[in-house]
Parts: structure tokens; C-alpha cells; sequence
């Protein structure tokens, strides 16, 4: 089978500036990896590509061994790092409107969820205030059955005590056939549930592993790692 | 018991104390069925590829044995029990002494201290 994700000396530049360089990467099926980068290092615009909202500037960006097209947006569930859903929408609404779009979205798993969150489906989004609607699109990103979740920073907005919801949703919720793919500089909340962290800085990959492994080898934490790592 | 996991150190390591630590103190008993991979993931809040790998450890270190279509379950086998109990207490005592001689006591004046602060205790 062709992994989920991979990158073939991938780049990208915007009018000349780099985003990211010759990006090598593999991303196999079945796993929970944190993107993990300082702020500009390219991680949006890896999930991007990935998407298919920008198309590269040098090398390949493969899902499931295919072109980003309409044939992998079928199996890649997307949480941008902007809303792009109407302020006038009621989640319900949303849901509907979700439930004819895509083939594997799941509405029973989204009311569950908002239910355990407390919110109310007849409520429109211009109520809300700003971590309830970023709890409401992971709701609506998760309550798909997807082989590739990209999620660019799902969690920044949140509270503690909703965020370890979300993360435990993340970790029941997907398939064991399913990638998730976090982008996040939280990382002491996430990198209990990673398989796999990749680093960038710049563009390029300075580090990957898996979790338990870097933890060995420098005998500390991932989120210790990072700080070290990109000290100002 | 909670699931208490240091950030620095390998995860799947800590799970394995985890468990031992809940046979050896009779939380899991012999024979008990442990509950899925996921379902321990979830209340540990890790990732369950890492429990499984943790599980699969402990498997073979014969702790707990896969019954083909229905589970997990705990050995049955008490003097293994006993026996990572006494492993466990050894490693214990091993890692206290060492800090007592960083301190500066000898392996008799520990002893020493360790009966008097006991005595002190009962009374």
C-alpha cells in the first residue's frame, strides 16, 4: 500500500522567498504525528500543499500516492487555520450542509460530540465565542471518516480542560487505518499522544523521530527538545 | 490508580511500570481481563499504538497472555507475581541506597538510621 503522505524534494517558494526546501518526507498509515515547528517554519504551508490550496514550486507532494485533486480531497479531512464557514450559520446548519457534501461524514458522531461539549446545535456561530467555533470545526473535521486528518493548530484556542477532550477525541476517534497529522508549537499538551513528531525550521526538516525514541536518545521531553532547539 | 507519566522519559516504559506496579499491588489479580487497547489508551490519554507496544512487552515478559478472540488477561502464574514484586522492591532499595551514599552514609548507618526512624514510628 502507498503511504498516506509523502513528499518528494518538495519546495515552495511566494515570489521568490522560500517556505519550505527540498522536503523529503514519508508518512505511513495508522499514526498520530506532530508537525512541530517555530512560527513562519512552514508547517501551513506543508498542510497546504498536502491540500492541494497551493501547488508547489519544486518536486511532489503525494497522497495516497496521488496528485492532491478531487480524488484525495475525498480522503483528507481539513482543519484550516482560518474558519471559511458563514458567521450566519447555525451548527446544525453546518452539519446538514456537511452530511450532503461528503460521503464519510459521520452526523451521529458530531451531535455526540457537541453534546459532550456542551453545545447547543441550534446556536449560529456568530454567537460563539472564539474557542467554541474552533471546538465546533475539529468537531465537524473529526466526525469524518478520513484517512488523513491535517489539522494546522486545532487546539490554540481552547481551554485546558476542552483540550483534553479534543486530544482524547483525536486518540478514540480516528481509525487505526487513519494518519493524523498535527501542527502545533503546544507541545507538552500533545506529545503524550504522538507516535511521531516531525521539526521544522526555515523550510526544511531539522528533526524526526518517533516520540519515544528522541525521549531516549536526549532524555527529555519533546517540548524540552524543541526549546533547546529553537532558543531564542 | 491514575496514570501519572513523567515528560521525560520514554512513555511506553512508564505504561509497563504502570501495570507492573498494578499487579504487584493487587489492583489488577491474577486472571483479570484487562480492558481494550483503546479503552486503556483513552484513560491513560496516550496514543494506542504506544499502549499496544507496552502490552506487547509485557507479553512477552509473560505478565499477561492474549486468549485468541476474547482479550487480554493478567498471568495466573502467582509466583511470577511474587517474584516481579521482589525485582521490583530490589530496584527500590538499590536506587535508595545510592542516594543515602550520596548523602555520605555507609550501607551500616543507613540500617542503623532506617531502625531508629522506624522505631520512632511505632511509638
Amino acid at each position: 500500500m502507498n503511504p498516506i503522505l509523502e513528499c518528494r524534494a518538495l519546495g515552495k517558494s511566494y515570489s521568490g522567498k522560500d517556505a519550505l526546501c527540498d522536503v523529503n518526507l514519508t508518512v505511513n498509515r495508522g499514526r498520530i504525528v506532530g508537525l512541530l515547528g517555530p512560527n513562519g517554519s512552514g508547517k501551513s504551508t506543508l498542510i497546504k500543499l498536502a491540500n492541494g490550496l497551493i501547488t508547489p514550486t519544486k518536486g511532489e507532494i503525494l497522497i495516497n500516492g496521488q496528485q492532491p485533486g478531487t480524488e484525495t480531497k475525498k480522503i483528507v479531512s481539513y482543519l484550516p487555520e482560518r474558519t471559511y464557514l458563514s458567521d450566519w450559520m447555525r451548527v446544525k446548519d453546518i452539519i446538514e450542509l456537511f452530511t450532503d457534501f461528503y460521503e464519510n461524514f459521520n452526523p451521529k458522531k458530531a451531535y455526540d460530540m457537541l453534546q459532550k461539549l456542551n453545545i447547543n446545535a441550534d446556536d449560529r456561530l456568530k454567537t460563539m465565542s472564539k474557542g467554541t467555533k474552533e471546538k465546533v470545526q475539529l468537531i465537524l473535521v473529526m466526525s469524518r471518516e478520513a484517512d488523513l486528518y491535517l489539522l494546522d493548530e486545532p487546539i490554540g484556542g481552547v481551554d485546558p480542560a476542552a483540550r483534553d477532550y479534543i486530544i482524547n477525541t483525536i486518540i478514540t476517534n480516528y481509525n487505526e487505518n487513519a494518519t493524523v497529522l498535527i501542527s502545533t508549537h503546544l507541545i507538552a499538551d500533545v506529545e503524550q499522544v504522538l507516535d511521531d513528531v516531525i521539526i521544522i525550521s526555515n523550510g526544511c526538516i531539522t528533526m524526526k523521530g518517533s516520540v519515544d525514541e528522541l525521549r531516549t536518545q536526549y532524555g527529555k521531553s519533546i517540548d524540552a527538545i524543541f526549546r533547546e532547539v529553537f532558543r531564542c | 490508580m491514575t496514570w501519572e507519566l513523567d515528560s521525560d522519559r520514554p512513555i511506553y516504559k512508564q505504561l509497563i511500570e504502570h501495570f507492573q506496579l498494578s499487579i504487584v499491588s493487587g489492583c489488577y489479580k491474577p486472571g483479570d481481563k484487562l480492558p481494550s487497547v483503546r479503552d486503556l489508551a483513552a484513560e491513560a490519554a496516550v496514543n494506542p499504538n504506544t499502549m499496544q507496544k507496552a502490552l506487547a512487552d509485557l507479553e512477552q515478559a509473560g505478565l499477561v497472555y492474549t486468549q485468541r478472540t476474547s482479550g487480554r488477561y493478567i498471568t495466573e502464574d502467582k509466583s511470577m507475581v511474587e517474584q516481579l514484586k521482589n525485582n521490583l522492591a530490589i530496584e527500590q532499595i538499590k536506587e535508595f541506597l545510592e542516594k543515602m551514599s550520596r548523602l555520605g552514609f555507609t550501607k551500616q548507618e543507613t540500617v542503623a538510621l532506617m531502625t531508629s526512624v522506624k522505631e520512632e514510628n511505632v511509638q
